[in-house]
């Protein structure tokens, strides 16, 4: 709970980001990687409360290193982290080819380390007595490009709903999870209507569907877990019964066993090769993929099996550059293949 | 301490002090030029007419839409509201500090007033979204939990400092004699006040009101925290808005590259906020410089 109060996230990434500028202004450019013992992150609001967990673990068992996470959205963390502003940067969907030009352009190498699973939770206001589950038509329906401003009312998502305003809630273009939640439900990644609420602060968007009961919203299933009293899932219908029939509710089991589909997916944080060099951001990583499990489970995330973190363990210590995912959002994609084909026995 | 009392000297304080004055100015003369630089780059892709009364307003989503009028509506809702209520309370407390309250009463008043004017709008925010509009949910069914009323009537109290303390200024200037010679007439305090006073002080009262205006609309904090980040062109204050100054808060904080047409949006909405604020400035100077030429 300590983690994900209203106003505590920003407030922690306010002061981590001001702390990364005094870092920056301090050190003066490149001799902040070498020099500093402080461990420079920054990116997707969804994986923060697992690197900000590990974070301050680490920090107790070696005190005198400093780890600062702030939140700017996987596109932002991405961009901050090419320009080798940060050490590691978090993200909620694989690297875009955009950004390994941009990160290649800068010479910065990175390692691409998947640290959990999470899965899409859809709410609405726990006032809410008329949605009972939702299929992925009905997500479609409301969030496509073609529904700007024409899908603004409950009785045009389905005949006899409420003849009331749709309150729709949703994490920015910045974010990793919009982009995944985009490419799985609307089928093109970025293609969403525009006329929602919009924050890459997903604490921003728990205060508004907790406080509106004509709201429907979508962020990590971790924001819904601290805060399951003010808010009510919905279970997802994916009219597919191969991967579990009928609607089904995000939890962890149903994320660990692959049947809430097609809003699953892995989260990563980004290692820069030039920091995975310094003890420290090493110490850290390793930190990360050997203790990490139990905080992932702790904040509300599934780990990934020890198996797969064996793996990802093994990508860190041969540093393996580059993307499993070529660019694409891996909808569907089993995590563990990848991972093997892309490791060396 | 003796200073040197050569002209060298005097020329090199002369110079400093000029320095000093110029800098303020410089600042702004450079903040006006690239907001108008950045604005220029930005009509060069959208049409002014399509971006000043367009509907929509969607620059960053997949179906980009320029039409800044929903923010101009979030801005003017939540302006609305707290002009509803700075202007009525402000004013009444003016007439109060100013035509009624014994010294000893306005001693006290004036400067808790003003502390008012001190607290930091970020506080105001939070008091808005987890007070204020809770307490109106009670009241009020169906409002959303972002909303421009809560925001609006924070921004109210925030304000009325502005409003009280320029508004008593200038029912303060109004020469005595003219009450002295409603009273000669056998008109009581209230007719006085009403009737004497206040429209003699009018242009002050405006000149204190355009000025708050000009505040509300400039003001971020509160509306970013509270008022939701939802561009809507609607006049109902019970649900979610965006006004201007949000939408630059949300675009700086998220990561929007550097010279894109999505970055340049900040600077058309900064550059239309400027203009209005300026504007509302320049009337506001206006009418306060009519009070002092009609008694002084």
């Amino acid at each position: 709970m300590r983690r994900l109060e209203l106003g505590g996230v920003r407030c922690v990434a306010f002061l981590s980001g001001l702390a990364l500028a005094v870092v920056a202004a301090g050190c003066g450019g490149g001799e902040r990687a070498a020099g500093s013992r402080v461990i420079a992150i920054d990116g997707s609001s969804t994986v923060f409360p697992i690197t900000e967990a590990v974070a301050e673990e680490f920090q107790i068992l070696s005190p005198d290193a400093r780890v600062t996470v702030g939140i700017s959205g996987t596109g932002g963390g991405f961009s901050k982290f090419c320009a080798g502003e940060t050490d590691v940067t978090n993200a909620s969907r694989p690297i875009k080819l955009v950004e390994v030009e941009a990160c290649t352009a800068a010479g910065i190498g990175f390692v691409e380390l998947p640290v959990a699973y999470d899965g899409i939770a859809i709410v609405v206001n726990p006032e809410n007595d008329w949605v009972n589950t939702l299929t992925t038509e009905d997500l479609r329906r409301m969030w496509e490009p073609a529904a700007q401003g024409a899908v603004v009312r409950w009785e045009q998502v389905r005949t006899g709903w409420p003849e009331a305003e749709l309150h729709l809630f949703g994490p920015g273009a910045d974010s990793g999870t919009f982009d995944y939640f985009t490419e799985a439900i609307v089928g093109e990644e970025g293609a969403s209507r525009g006329d929602f609420t919009s924050s890459e602060d997903d604490n921003v968007l728990v205060q508004g569907i907790s406080t509106d009961a004509l709201a429907l919203g979508f962020f990590g299933y971790a924001y819904y877990e601290e805060n399951r009293e003010r808010l009510r899932l919905v279970p997802v219908d994916d009219e597919d019964d191969s991967n579990g029939a009928g609607p089904i509710a995000a939890s962890p089991e149903a994320v660990r066993d692959g049947t809430y589909q097609p809003l699953s997916r892995p989260i990563f944080v980004y290692v820069s090769t030039a920091s995975l060099d310094r003890p420290e951001v090493q110490a850290f990583v390793d930190f990360y993929l050997t203790d990490g499990a139990d905080l992932v489970r702790e904040v509300g995330y599934v780990p990934l099996s020890p198996h797969e973190y064996d793996l990802v363990a093994q990508r860190a210590q041969e540093r393996v550059e580059g993307t499993m995912f070529g660019g694409a959002q891996g909808v569907g994609s089993s995590l563990e293949a990848l991972l093997a084909a892309s490791t060396h026995p | 301490m003796a200073l040197p009392r050569n002209a060298g000297f005097e020329r090199a304080i002369e110079r400093f002090l000029f320095a000093c004055a110029s800098l303020s100015i410089l600042v702004t003369i450079g903040i006006v030029a690239v907001l108008a630089f950045q604005t220029i780059q930005f009509f060069r892709t959208v049409s002014p007419v399509e971006f000043l009364f367009g509907t929509t307003w969607t620059p960053l989503f997949f179906d980009k839409q320029f039409g800044v009028l929903p923010l101009v509506a979030g801005t003017v809702l939540v302006s609305v509201v707290a002009m509803a209520v700075a202007l009525p309370a402000g004013l009444l407390t003016a007439i109060y500090l100013s035509e009624y309250a014994p010294t000893s009463v306005r001693r006290v008043v004036k400067p808790v007033l003003e502390v008012l004017a001190g607290v930091p709008t970020v506080v105001y925010g939070y008091f808005a979204l987890l007070f204020v509009t809770p307490l109106l949910q009670q009241v009020i069914p169906g409002l959303a939990g972002f909303n421009a009323l809560s925001p609006g009537i924070v921004m109210g109290i925030m304000i009325l400092p502005m409003v009280s303390s320029l508004s008593e200024d200038a029912l303060h200037s109004v020469p005595r004699c003219l009450r002295e010679g409603a009273y000669a007439l056998g008109a009581t305090r209230a007719q006085t006040t009403v009737r004497v006073v206040v429209p003699a002080a009018f242009s002050g009262v405006s000149a204190a009101a355009i000025l708050a205006m000009s505040r509300a609309i400039g003001e971020t904090m509160i509306v970013t925290i509270a008022a939701g980040q939802q561009p809507r062109l609607t006049a109902s204050p019970l649900v979610p808005i965006e006004t201007m100054t949000a939408y630059i808060v949300q675009v700086s904080l998220g990561d929007t590259p550097a010279g894109t047409l999505e970055y340049q949006t900040i600077f058309a909405v900064g550059m239309l906020l400027f203009a209005s604020t300026f504007t509302l400035n320049l009337a506001s100077n206006w009418l306060r410089d009519r009070l002092r030429e009609e008694y002084i």
